[in-house]
């Protein structure tokens, strides 16, 4: 019996991976990502596997403990979102020249449109950078194919496999046909030592080998279903090119077409470049439609005059920003648009997200605002979390949100410029995860600083992970980074003791060193789920 | 046949559970479904969108193109109209009449209810005073869904099992409230 289930694109890689014989996860919550760590730990609670499920400080011990798996012989998945890669990027370029031994997938999440993000950059070329297979899923049953594959792929080479998702995907649930599980690698007796030293003289021997299989990887995906093209001989006006969601919209306003255009789509990479010379021979124009960055197009657009006319982002046929859709794609295929209900928008104001009525981290910026008012500037740097909201009215507190951490390492620096106050504020989960090294750089230089730790005791935004540690741990940690006793405070954040907290916020700030104030009370949303 | 639908609200309204059951209720009739959602907690409070979309044939792609939307199934009285560009010009219109004011400056809600009976096919449900009827402030949704049982091309009884399934953890007491809440929005 064939067995259909409704999967988010997240929980079809993580059930595709647990069928591929998956034997551990590592991921950091990031949305669009986060749903197939939870798929894993979820299954796990019933089913007892995988064995290895979990949460890890950030995406580069993630990766590098997926390494460790890898070497000796088992399968494993690491997830995170686009960003996270960067966090992950030093092992991720260097397990590029390592030899898997067993198979090895990176499912990371980007997030076009920026629903939930500070950025849109496109995962595919990373694996671009480091040479690295690349599998696009464009909806969850390849979501669920592709995963298979890609741990096939990533044991056939002894590399490493990038999973490319996007938000429309990883968010969108959709019908998946599965096949059975598989068992789990065995330990191999012995790894082979080479395969693992990124020594100058043993890596220059794995580039050039690198070099020779990318080209042999090459050959698969000009030959490989993942990449099919379709020629259309009586038609030369134009053909299409597709990567990823970009086939779906296509699809989507395939039958107001008059002629079916020649069509190669894109999801098997590195790109391969004879079925577009393929399609390129046959046609006076290329439309190419890409969700992410036109990474095939500046490819195919090249510095020389072209042959064929090429039409896409860079020459605005498409929009260079935000989401392909629909609508976009179809505009994009000279259609007409489509006629909608007659009714007046115009009443509807915009909603943004905010903070829940009773969170913690309203106070604690109250109790900011005040203390900062009393000076002529002040600069509140901040991070990545819930607490971004710091931004919109009424609070309008914050001065900074650039990457995980950097609320702590910029206010050393905009302190070192001549600023005084600067108050650094981040939370517990996020301070786990990159906010440690550069408290350590501010103690070391006696900085004179206030970091303020929004501590809810989660991981919020992401929906209410737990933090890798219970941040009652912290006041030993920051004791023992060398922070002095009699400048660390713990406050609770309540409307009922805003006074005493800006007495001693002010305290701390009017302090001429580092020190650091733990706001301290649980996050609403866990507070319901978790009873 | 193919059938979209846009569902819409507040952040934490339960929009997406209200979407999964009518995907959920299409799959259980052999149907192709494909539904799109907005998740994380930073969406809390802020404006919502989950789409789904049923056919007897292969669906192409997650999100609904614009004009093409069968229906709008709104839980809050202004979001509906944040995305009538989507509606089909016949398409349906229902939403909550409750506002949900967590914003400055909160539109005349009775220019709001103007807007939408301006629309061809349109159902204003006084989710809330069912609700208190039924004395369930959480039916909000499952009243609504009732309000949309009519248009949805999906049987009652496949709805209803729906729905036992969802709730059945809580046990028989909450089963059979949702079920009458169902009923009393489609009537």
């Amino acid at each position: 019996m064939i067995n259909k289930k409704l999967l988010l694109g997240d929980e079809a890689v993580a059930l595709a991976a647990l069928h591929a014989g998956l034997s551990a996860a590592y991921g950091y919550p990031g949305t669009p990502s986060t749903e197939i760590m939870e798929f894993f730990l979820d299954h796990r609670k019933h089913n007892n596997k995988p064995a290895i499920a979990t949460w890890c400080s950030n995406e580069k011990t993630a990766y590098e403990e997926a390494l460790g798996m890898a070497m000796v012989g088992k399968r494993v998945m690491i997830t995170m979102k686009h960003v996270g890669l960067n966090v992950a990027a030093d092992p991720f370029m260097g397990s590029a020249l390592m030899q898997m031994n067993g198979g090895l997938v990176l499912a990371v999440a980007d997030d076009p449109g920026m629903h939930s993000s500070q950025n849109e950059q496109d995962s595919r070329f990373f694996a671009d950078f480091a040479k690295m297979i690349c599998l696009e899923p464009r909806n969850q049953q390849e979501a669920y194919d592709m995963t298979l594959a890609a741990f096939d792929l990533s044991e056939k080479f002894h590399a490493p496999v990038v999973l490319r998702l996007v938000t429309r995907l990883s968010h969108a649930r959709g019908v998946v046909e599965v096949s059975k599980e598989r068992p789990e690698n065995s330990l191999i007796a012995n790894h082979n030592r080479g395969g693992w030293m990124s020594l100058p003289a043993v890596s220059r021997k794995r580039y050039a080998e690198h070099l020779i299989q990318y080209k042999k990887i090459n050959q698969e995906t000009e030959n490989s279903d993942f990449n099919p093209l379709f020629i259309n001989k009586d038609f030369s006006d134009y053909g299409v090119i597709t990567t990823g969601l970009a086939a779906n919209y296509y699809e989507e306003n395939l039958a107001d077409l008059s002629v079916k255009p020649s069509h190669l789509h894109i999801a098997y990479y590195p790109v391969p470049v004879e079925k577009i010379r393929k399609l390129a021979a046959g046609v006076k124009k290329i439309i190419i439609m890409e969700e992410g960055y036109p990474l095939v197009e500046s490819r195919l657009r090249g510095i020389l005059p072209n042959a064929v006319e090429i039409l896409g982002k860079e020459n605005n046929y498409l929009p260079i920003t935000g989401e392909l859709n629909p609508d976009n794609v179809r505009k994009a295929l000279g259609l007409p648009e489509r006629k909608a209900a007659a009714a007046s928008a115009d009443l509807v104001p915009i909603r943004p997200p905010q903070l829940c009525p009773g969170c913690p981290h309203i106070d604690t910026f109250l109790a900011i605002k005040e203390v900062i008012a009393g000076y002529e500037r002040a600069i509140v740097t901040s991070d990545i979390g819930c607490y971004t909201l710091g931004c919109m009215p009424p609070f309008e507190v914050i001065d900074s949100i650039v990457c995980m951490g950097a609320s702590i390492s910029m206010a050393k620096g905009v302190s070192e410029a001549g600023v005084h106050p600067v108050i650094a504020t981040i939370g517990d989960s996020t301070f786990f995860h990159s906010g440690i090294t550069p408290l350590i750089d501010a103690i070391s230089a006696n900085s004179n600083i206030t970091l303020i730790i929004m501590d809810n005791s989660t991981t919020a935004m992401t929906g209410g992970q737990d933090t890798i540690l219970p941040s009652t741990r912290l006041e030993n940690l920051l004791l023992g980074l060398g922070l002095p006793e009699g400048h660390l405070k713990i406050i609770t954040p309540l409307n009922r003791l805003h006074k005493e907290n800006v007495d001693t916020l002010k305290k701390e700030v009017d302090y001429k060193g580092v020190s650091v104030i733990i706001s301290r009370r649980q996050c609403l949303q866990t507070i319901k789920t978790k009873a | 046949m193919k059938y979209d639908i846009l569902l819409c609200g507040v952040g934490g309204q339960g929009v997406i559970s209200l979407a999964n059951m009518i995907s959920t209720a299409a799959l259980y009739e052999g149907l192709n479904v494909r539904q799109s959602e907005v998740h994380g907690m930073a969406q809390r409070g802020g404006a919502v969108n989950a789409q789904v979309r049923i056919s007897d044939k292969a669906i192409a792609g997650d999100l609904i193109p614009e004009g093409m939307a069968d229906m709008i199934l709104s839980m809050e009285a202004i979001e509906g109209l944040r995305y009538t560009q989507y509606l089909a010009p016949t398409g349906a219109f229902i939403t909550a009449a409750e506002p949900m004011k967590n914003i400055a400056t909160y539109p005349d809600l009775e220019k709001v209810y103007a807007s939408v009976r301006a629309l061809p096919k349109s159902k204003i449900v006084d989710t809330a005073a069912i609700a208190k009827k039924l004395n369930n402030p959480k039916a909000a949704n499952i009243i609504l869904l009732g309000a949309a049982t009519s248009y949805l091309p999906l049987k009652l009884q496949t709805i209803q099992q729906v729905i036992r399934e969802t709730f059945s953890r809580k046990g028989e007491q909450v089963v059979n409230a949702n079920l009458s809440a169902l009923q009393l929005g489609s009537e």
